[in-house]
């Protein structure tokens, strides 16, 4: 193998599971670290740098993080990445005056937002700082998008919303509510700089079945429900409701519906429980709710009688063990008063004339460059839901950070591929022998559960938020469970003795001295089997004495440290990789431009 | 020493052994030696040793003397017995358990201090004695504890880290097991796991005491240039005797189908010991050819690693004694010690 080319910051990013699982890559250890000193408003701060709306993001983020976290990998659970980014945001004190502000001067270039959305708002987050004045066209009364339309606020408190949108509008953006754009064309001729559509994918999909048109009064489509109920038109349903799919937004309505009136509430699944699209957590917030998950069965049709909506056929099916094929067992008729259509989101972009040069695909989607953002006419951007359909606000906060570099560079003449590169930091953590800069002793603890508000008190208002957050002695506990995966093994080869004093007392194995070869061949004589693919080998240059290699096996090094604190030469060394993501106008970026 | 102890954390995929442990049940506390120090390596090969013999635990007695080295059974398997001895004691209070209570596994673990100056006139009568026990000299050829001056097993002509080269003859406890007719002679080296381990399983399985020399550099005090038991220095000159395989009682009826070209020893166990002779002719079963071959390495300034030498046919501690089978520890007090009458009767019958 190629000694790995630790100089490549992607390398050890990669060690960091969760920052680089986070698609706004987030540097999680380190606001772990800080939230563990009672530095919350710092902590706040290096998740704001980041993914902007630590305070959203901390209840309602899809977590890719926790996942890829290694904690998961070492024993059940990850580390409650997203609850400790909640105490960030909750125990912060007043952050405004860290808060990036406009300059005075502006430089004199307009961009315009489509929708007030996670997107729309990052972009404007990036770019009121270096000077440009940025209008949002939003067609409700109130910033957010879909985080305010569809997020129902028992789980995402308006406060905080208005708070976080509150950050970015306060810069002076040029917020224009209750504008919906109904033309392209008519905006493009304001002749602005640049425009970002972030419009989301608001179009729910809906079921041609029989009966759907005859029982249209009693049968809702998912987002736009949600909507209603979010903006008060809608404030109570039937007491039998079904909810068809079972996706995240199928867990928000048949939550929602149980404040409203619904008794007996059956969320209908086609497949069984592990091909679902919903998140784990939000499945079990549903079901400690009564909210009955019902699998393999598929709707047929809506059963009416003298006009009214009264139950629902559905299909019962058996499926192979990949739930590719199914096989009919028989049909039954379930009782309704209500249904609900959660079942997928389309965009839409009737609004965009199609001769303007914004070439649209097949499935009347533009066509987007996925690392800039453009489309096929210079000047125009998609980001968030708008540009590769349904994902989730932290992919919304990623496009809008990427999209802002992008209308940087098209505004300053530079390519817009000509694009930053992430750089790094690496520091040494050593303080003294055996005494690191950050807390290495492994704690054994288990993930710490999220209390919640009793369900009689919680279904009493609809507005009463289920989470409670952690108490101080939970987040003590939580945060010490981070790995500090940040906190890198370095290793310089020229000063290993061989004496195998890191192999010995690694807890995990994660250490081998063997000769070189292939990969594949070296994954094979590892000190303990190698058994995730996906995490990188770390080879070393050969070493002095035996020319043999030290191989790390990065899967579930627990950075306990323990091999620097064993090495009498200081060839391992515990040092904190700090990565320098690049956003609009950040150093790098003006350097290309000087 | 470090910072933390050793955190519970382990590989996903840990292989229990046939008593359903893994090899962190077999660990101890933690070091307090040098980092980078032989004897941990040795810890971690004694440990793997325990762990794939699938030896209970509780069955376990670790003995030991003083040094560097003696300091080591707490660092291995925190859940056996223990007995920290005098000075170069060891081999006479080892003896005395063992004759005490043979159901146990015993381990010594010494130094060339602990064993060739102060107590090797123990070790001699131990070797003549022949007690059941895994007896490994951690040997690095200087008194660590004591800040590094020359022990019995450093070679003419090693450079200490300051001062004049040593002009002493070594002890070679290989040679001298030889010579006293040990049964199990073996000699490795901390940073050959490969085929340390082995050895060590080979040793705990052999009917009488098994000696293994490990060359164990000592980081702090015989690491430099021009010491003969450094890092590198070892490595420059060990050359492997032997190779070989140790094959436990269960697995030896799949190992019989292709001995082919190897040399097998059984063990009384059952379990079989597999030879590779590397120079051409040499032979593990001759005491003599085994000295001569050893000794004439040694003038070479080689040192020669592997299984030397081993014999099961002569009679260990217990056999030598006409003891019962059953541990004595296990036997009634009133048959062990019969009282004044009893003895009375018995001077009788010699009268």
């Amino acid at each position: 193998m190629k000694p790995t080319k630790i100089k490549d910051p992607n390398y050890f990013h990669k060690v960091v599971d969760c920052q680089w699982a986070c698609p706004a890559h987030t540097n999680v250890p380190e606001y772990i670290r800080l939230i563990a000193q009672g530095r919350f408003s710092d902590a706040y701060m290096v998740n704001r740098d980041s993914n902007v709306f630590p305070g959203i993001l901390g209840r309602v983020c899809d977590r890719p993080c926790e996942p890829a976290c290694r904690r998961g990998r070492v024993e059940e659970k990850p580390v409650a990445i997203c609850r400790l980014k909640r105490v960030a945001a909750d125990h912060r004190q007043d952050i405004t005056d860290r808060l990036p502000k406009a300059p005075a001067t502006k430089n004199g270039k307009r961009v315009a937002c489509i929708g007030a959305g996670p997107a729309s708002l990052t972009v404007a987050n990036d770019l009121m700082p270096l000077g440009y004045s940025v209008t949002v066209f939003e067609k409700y009364d109130k910033p957010g998008g879909l985080m305010r339309t569809n997020i129902p606020s028992f789980r995402l408190p308006e406060q905080t919303l208005d708070e976080e949108m509150g950050y970015i509008l306060e810069m002076g953006v040029d917020i224009r509510y209750n504008s919906p754009v109904e033309s392209m064309k008519g905006l493009l001729d304001q002749g602005f700089d640049a425009v970002f559509v972030g419009t989301g994918a608001p179009r729910g999909k809906d079921l041609d079945i029989p009966g759907r048109q005859e029982a249209a009064a009693n049968i809702h489509i998912g987002i736009d429900w949600l909507e209603s109920i979010a903006f008060g038109h809608i404030d109570k349903i039937g007491e039998k409701v079904l909810i068809i799919g079972v996706g995240n937004t199928a867990m928000d309505c048949c939550r929602s519906s149980r404040r409203l009136g619904g008794k007996d509430i059956k969320v209908m699944a086609r497949r069984p429980r592990q091909f679902f699209k919903a998140s784990p957590w939000e499945l079990e917030d549903a079901e400690e709710e009564q909210v009955e998950i019902i699998i393999n069965h598929a709707p047929k049709r809506f059963v009416l009688e003298n006009g009214k909506l009264v139950g629902m056929e559905f299909e019962r099916l058996e499926w192979d063990a990949a739930a590719k094929k199914s096989t009919l067992i028989d049909t039954v008729i379930l009782p309704c008063d209500d249904v609900i259509l959660a079942i997928g989101q389309d965009n839409a972009f009737p609004w965009i004339e199609r001769d303007l040069g914004i070439e649209f695909d097949k499935w009347d989607m533009p066509k987007v460059d996925e690392k800039t953002y453009e489309c096929s006419r210079p000047g125009i951007f998609f980001g968030g839901d708008a540009a590769w359909g349904p994902k989730n606000i932290i992919w919304a906060v990623a496009h809008g950070h990427g999209a802002a570099i992008s209308i940087h560079n098209h505004c300053q003449g530079v390519p817009v591929t000509e694009r930053p590169e992430d750089g790094m930091n690496l520091l040494t953590t050593k303080m003294g022998i055996s005494e690191w800069a950050y807390s290495n002793d492994y704690s054994s603890s288990k993930r710490e559960k999220m209390k919640h508000v009793d369900l009689v008190e919680r279904f009493k208002d609809l507005k009463t938020e289920v989470e409670i957050g952690f108490t101080a002695e939970q987040t003590a506990r939580e945060v010490q469970r981070c790995l500090n995966c940040d906190v890198q093994t370095v290793f310089t080869a020229k000063r290993c003795i061989e004496c195998d004093a890191c192999i010995d007392i690694c807890p995990v194995q994660c250490l081998t001295i063997t000769r070189d070869g292939e990969e594949e061949d070296v994954r094979k004589r590892l000190s303990a089997p190698s058994i995730n693919l996906t995490q990188d080998l770390y080879a070393s240059d050969p070493l002095p004495q035996t020319s043999r290699l030290m191989f790390k096996d990065e899967d579930v090094c627990v950075h306990c440290g323990l091999c620097a604190e064993r090495c009498p030469t200081a060839a391992w060394d515990m040092q904190k990789f700090d990565l320098l993501i690049q956003l609009a106008g950040s150093e790098a970026c003006t350097k290309q431009f000087a | 020493m470090p910072s933390i102890v050793k955190p519970t954390a382990a590989h996903p995929s840990l292989v229990r052994n046939k008593l359903g442990l893994t090899i962190r049940d077999y660990e101890g506390s933690m070091s307090t030696l040098c980092a980078g120090c032989g004897h941990d390596s040795i810890t971690a090969a004694i440990i793997r040793a325990f762990h794939e013999s699938s030896t209970p635990p509780e069955m376990i007695a670790k003995m030991s003397g003083i040094g560097c080295s003696s300091k080591t059974p707490t660092y291995f398997v925190n859940g056996a017995h223990g007995f920290n001895s005098a000075h170069g004691r060891m081999p006479a209070i080892a003896t005395g358990a063992i004759a005490a209570n043979r159901s146990l596994t015993f381990i010594g673990v010494s130094g060339d201090g602990d064993s060739l100056s102060i107590g090797l006139g123990h070790l001699a009568h131990a070797i003549r004695r022949n007690p059941k026990m895994l007896y490994v000299i951690e040997n690095n050829g200087v008194y660590g504890l004591t800040k590094g001056q020359f022990s019995a097993s450093a070679d003419i002509g090693s450079k200490p880290k300051k001062g004049d080269p040593n002009r002493m003859q070594p002890i070679d406890p290989m040679l001298l097991a030889l010579t006293l007719g040990a049964t199990f002679v073996a000699r490795s080296f901390s940073g050959d796991k490969e085929q340390l381990v082995p050895i060590l399983k080979a040793g705990l399985a052999h009917n009488g005491l098994a000696i293994v020399d490990v060359i164990s550099p000592c980081v702090t005090f015989n690491d430099h240039e021009g010491s003969t038991k450094s890092y590198i220095s070892s490595r420059k000159n060990i050359t492997r005797v032997t190779e070989m395989d140790f094959v436990p009682p269960e697995q030896e009826i799949i190992a019989q189908i292709s001995p082919q070209g190897k040399t097998a020893v059984t063990m009384h166990d059952g379990s079989v010991v597999y030879f590779t002779s590397l120079p051409e002719g040499y032979d593990p079963s001759n005491r003599l050819a085994a000295y001569s071959y050893l000794s004439e390495q040694q003038g070479k300034g080689e040192i020669p690693t592997g299984l030397f030498y081993v014999s099961t046919d002569q009679p260990e501690l217990h056999e030598l004694n006409a003891t019962p089978d059953e541990a004595l520890v296990n036997v009634p007090y009133s048959k062990l010690s019969p009282g004044a009458a009893a003895l009375d009767k018995l001077m009788e019958g010699f009268r």
